[in-house]
């Protein structure tokens, strides 16, 4: 094998470098915070979601933009849920009056994974939600 | 086939074309919903000073107080007969009424330049005639700001919320970087409210309905009284009437 010029001082760059840029993943490991997730303060408020958890769970922004669409685009307010109820397609004024915590709901999650939605630009927060 | 026979098929053909040509157009659905405004420009003039009308509909909306006029935002706002009717008043008209003031908001046009140029769909007719505003899909291009003849457009340069004097929490604001005008309070038409500025207005000088039904108050002030439209020959038929 031919002799790498400068050899010694590009392979302790390279573990050095690997070494920074892993250093997150060990921080976690060393301080056993590897698997934090998220706690989210579900506010209920009596009531049951739009639909039920799990979907809103994976499915919250298709539901958002389909309400979206059908609300500015279509002209259409009311939403039938599952169980027949009708309910107003709302972010502000349906979403954000039962989680009336946004920061410990919306937020805590959306941070924790770097992903910030760009609805608030626009749209309020109800004023019982701020907190 | 005999000359005589084809010529009696042919016009059989062409009588029955006729009757299904002539019945197809009756049944053509018309529009049952046309929302239009009347704008009493004697009671403005009357009230010279009276900003009641844009405050109520300007607070509603968010929009805000912004202090450079270069990037001011407007829904609704007054200007000059002068102005307003630049090609529609004779020379001596102008003279003595040219100062009078007019009130201005979007036309919701018939047939609206603005929804032509948007790239987007961001802004478009709806089926009972109102020009509606997607602010989701709105870049920000303002190609609608240099088609729109009544400059009824309005950009937000930066974000506005600091010009905003009271939050409505009800109603979204608009982030820097889109386009806004005037819904024809769409948020409260679906509620059966009328419009805020012709709720309002203390002089009754401003009236809203369905200018396809006969009964609507405007439609039955504009079979009574002279009407203008703003820059007529610019084919963008405005849904905005001014009583004279």
């Amino acid at each position: 094998m031919k002799r790498v010029y400068d050899g010694k001082k590009i392979i302790t760059g390279l573990v050095l470098f690997l070494a920074a840029f892993t250093s997150p993943f060990w921080y976690n490991t060393v301080f056993g915070t590897f698997d934090y997730v998220p706690e989210l303060k579900v506010e209920k408020n009596g009531k049951e979601c739009v639909k039920r958890t799990s979907y809103m769970k994976t499915n919250h922004m298709v539901l958002l933009r389909f309400w979206r669409d059908e609300v500015v685009r279509s002209g259409k307010r009311i939403y039938k849920k599952e169980d027949g109820t009708e309910i107003e397609m709302s972010l502000s004024g349906t979403c954000l009056k039962c989680h009336k915590n946004k920061e410990e709901f919306c937020d805590r999650c959306h941070g924790y994974l770097g992903k910030a939605p760009r609805c608030w630009s626009c749209h309020n927060v109800p004023r019982e939600a701020k907190k | 086939m005999r000359r005589r026979d084809f010529l009696k098929i042919a016009g059989l053909g062409f009588i029955s074309g006729l009757f299904l040509s002539s019945v197809s157009f009756s049944f053509k659905p018309t529009r049952r919903v046309r929302w239009g405004i009347t704008i009493d420009v004697l009671q403005c003039k009357k009230n010279r000073d009276c900003k009641v009308c844009i405050e109520a509909c300007h607070e509603i909306h968010n929009v805000p107080d912004v202090p450079d006029p270069k990037e001011k935002v407007m829904w609704i706002w007054t200007s000059t007969f002068e102005k307003a009717f630049e090609n529609e008043l004779g020379p001596l008209v102008k003279e003595t009424r040219g100062s009078d003031p007019v009130l201005l908001l979007c036309n919701h046009c018939e047939n609206p330049p603005c929804v032509k140029v948007c790239p987007t769909g961001a802004t478009w007719k709806r089926e009972d005639g109102i020009v509606m505003m997607d602010y989701h899909r709105c870049i920000g291009c303002r190609y609608c700001m240099a088609a729109c003849p009544y400059g009824s457009r309005s950009f937000n340069w930066k974000d506005n919320r600091r010009y905003i004097k009271k939050l409505n929490y009800d109603f979204p604001v608009r982030t820097k970087g889109v386009v806004e005008k005037c819904n024809l309070c769409e948020e409260r038409i679906s509620k059966n409210l009328l419009p805020r500025c012709v709720e309002a207005c203390p002089y009754g000088a401003l009236t809203f309905g369905n200018l396809n039904d006969f009964q609507s108050s405007p439609s039955r002030l504009l079979r009574e009284r002279l009407s203008i439209v703003r820059k007529p020959h610019l084919g963008t038929l405005p849904n905005v009437f001014y009583l004279l």
